[in-house]
């Protein structure tokens, strides 16, 4: 068991000093930007022209959903939210500090990304994680 | 290369079976098609069997177990909700490539109750409701919210559609349900993620379908041209890259890829096309799915159901058996179902939820990762 919680994704990055980031992988023949490594742009077809770059921390709500029903142990209703990144990356995650109800909810609203405990889930050898969330851009 | 017809297709009514095995229930199916043509299973000369729940369980030989080993090749196919469609279009390649004159293919599923995707990763913790819900409601709805955000479309207007359906299903004693659902009933049913109700997500039961395929040579040989149906496309696409892929599975670009080249295959556009049974696994999902079959343009859908269009005695009726919504989802045979019902239209045996002369008609069907299948069917002339 680890004192430091652990990255909830790969691509969650938690450096020894310094705040966490999200990391994207860009291919440089095309300019995409993919999660998680890889070697080759599924949008292009290029090999090894993948550099490693830090992604946007602010973005907008592009599409969402609000879940009412899921599996046991899950909190509902939650707002599961698709935000595109000030630098064209698209991630899905919690909107949080946002009321479920279609109503507070604007496509277009101004999002950050910010890093939390990961709603107190351990897993099996009890280490704890840390996660991204949205929230409305103050 | 020859023509493909369809001599034989039934289905059996849609339901929940928890006593019979996979083999048997589609057993069930394969032998009301073979009886719709009068053929045996002697007479066929390949078996193509979709199913996901037993994928690597060799069903379509259990199949034959059941029915009649005769050592003829068995091809079992898995492609998620295409997958009743896929094991339809080998079976279609299988004679267009000269292989074979006559065909079977059969999809089969038994569905548990509940919620479908979102499990957890193997390592580490769910992520379920802590990096958004990956739940198939969820990802649906999140699909119908982009059409949302792009063209304004509302909560009652995916209400509709469902409302449609399960009107559909009250006219098809096949359908899981034959229950009339008006609007407030959808919209105040419980909400599993909106915008979708429960009555806006399709319904997990149990069922099979089945196709008898036939050359051209070989359909005026037995004499069965009077009731066949001709394909007149068949296309399997998978997604192209998209810039949202990583986190917003697409069922849009594939199927707009596949309608494309189903209407340049069998040489005609979406104005020629009589009844559409299309992939209504969500509600959301059918608006997306008018426009990307070209049965509108593009943020024309809300208006498309909004005025009927796609009601039976509408302009272009959509999902006439009450969809997947109300006949029910047993993801492994819902594509041939949905050629079973469009080929019951074209043979102008549909009894009371007829589409009156009809003579054409599309099927579609979405595999979530994805894959998508279109057929494009005409009454032999
Ligand atoms: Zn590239």
């Amino acid at each position: 068991m680890s004192a430091a919680p652990l990255p909830v994704v790969p691509y969650l990055k938690i450096p020894a000093a310094g705040d966490p980031y999200l990391e994207g992988h860009q291919c440089s023949s095309c300019n995409t930007i993919f999660l998680g490594e890889r070697q080759v742009c599924s949008k292009c077809a290029a090999r090894d022209q993948m550099e490693t770059i830090k992604l946007a921390q602010t973005g907008t709500l592009y599409s969402y959903s609000i879940v009412f029903r899921s599996f046991p142990g899950i909190d509902v209703p939650y707002i599961s939210a698709i935000v595109d990144l000030d630098d064209g990356t698209t991630i899905k995650g919690n909107l949080i500090n946002v009321e479920p109800d279609p109503e507070q909810i604007q496509f277009g609203m101004p999002v950050e990304v910010v890093f939390d405990d990961a709603l107190g889930r351990k897993d099996n050898d009890g280490n704890s994680y840390l996660a991204y969330f949205f929230q409305p851009k103050s | 290369m020859t023509d493909v017809y369809i001599v034989g297709v039934d289905m059996i009514k849609f339901g929940r079976f928890p006593d019979r095995t996979v083999p048997q229930i589609g057993a069930e199916a394969a032998l009301l098609a073979l009886d719709d043509c009068g053929l045996t299973i002697q007479d066929m000369q390949a078996l193509y069997c979709g199913n996901l729940g037993q994928a690597s369980g060799m069903v379509g030989q259990r199949l034959l177990q059941e029915i009649g080993q005769t050592g003829m090749p068995v091809v079992n196919v898995a492609n998620a909700c295409a997958t009743g469609a896929t094991a339809f279009r080998e079976a279609w390649t299988a004679i267009k490539a000269g292989l074979y004159d006559l065909t079977l293919a059969v999809g089969v599923e038994q569905m548990g109750k509940g919620l479908l995707g979102g499990g957890g990763g193997a390592k580490g913790i769910s992520k379920e409701g802590l990096l958004g819900s990956g739940t198939m409601p969820a990802v649906f709805a999140e699909a119908g919210m982009e059409h949302a955000n792009k063209y304004g479309t509302t909560f009652e207007q995916f209400a509709k559609v469902s409302v449609k359906n399960h009107h559909h299903s009250t006219l098809n004693p096949k359908a899981m349900y034959q229950i009339e659902t008006p609007l407030e009933t959808v919209m105040n049913a419980e909400m599993i993620s909106y915008p979708n109700t429960k009555l806006m997500c399709s319904v997990n039961v149990d069922g099979s379908a089945a196709a008898v395929l036939a050359s051209e040579s070989k359909v005026r040989e037995l004499g069965l041209m009077d009731r066949a149906v001709k394909v007149r496309a068949s296309v399997l696409s998978s997604d192209p890259w998209q810039a949202r892929d990583l986190v917003m599975p697409d069922v849009n670009s594939c199927t707009r890829l596949a309608a494309k080249a189903a209407y340049e295959m069998a040489g005609l556009g979406a104005q020629d096309i009589d009844l559409v049974e299309l992939h209504d696994c969500f509600a959301t999902a059918e608006i997306l799915h008018y426009e990307n079959l070209g049965l509108c343009g593009d943020g024309e859908a809300g208006r498309l159901i909004d005025d009927g269009d796609v009601a039976l005695g509408g302009k272009i009726p959509v999902n006439v058996s009450g969809g997947l919504l109300s006949k029910g989802h047993p993801l492994g045979a819902t594509g041939i179902a949905n050629i079973y019902e469009v080929s019951t239209h074209l043979r102008g045996e549909a009894g009371k939820r007829q589409v009156e002369g009809a003579t054409i008609g599309m099927t579609h069907v979405i595999g979530l990762g994805s894959a998508c299948a279109i057929h494009i069917l005409e009454k032999a002339s």
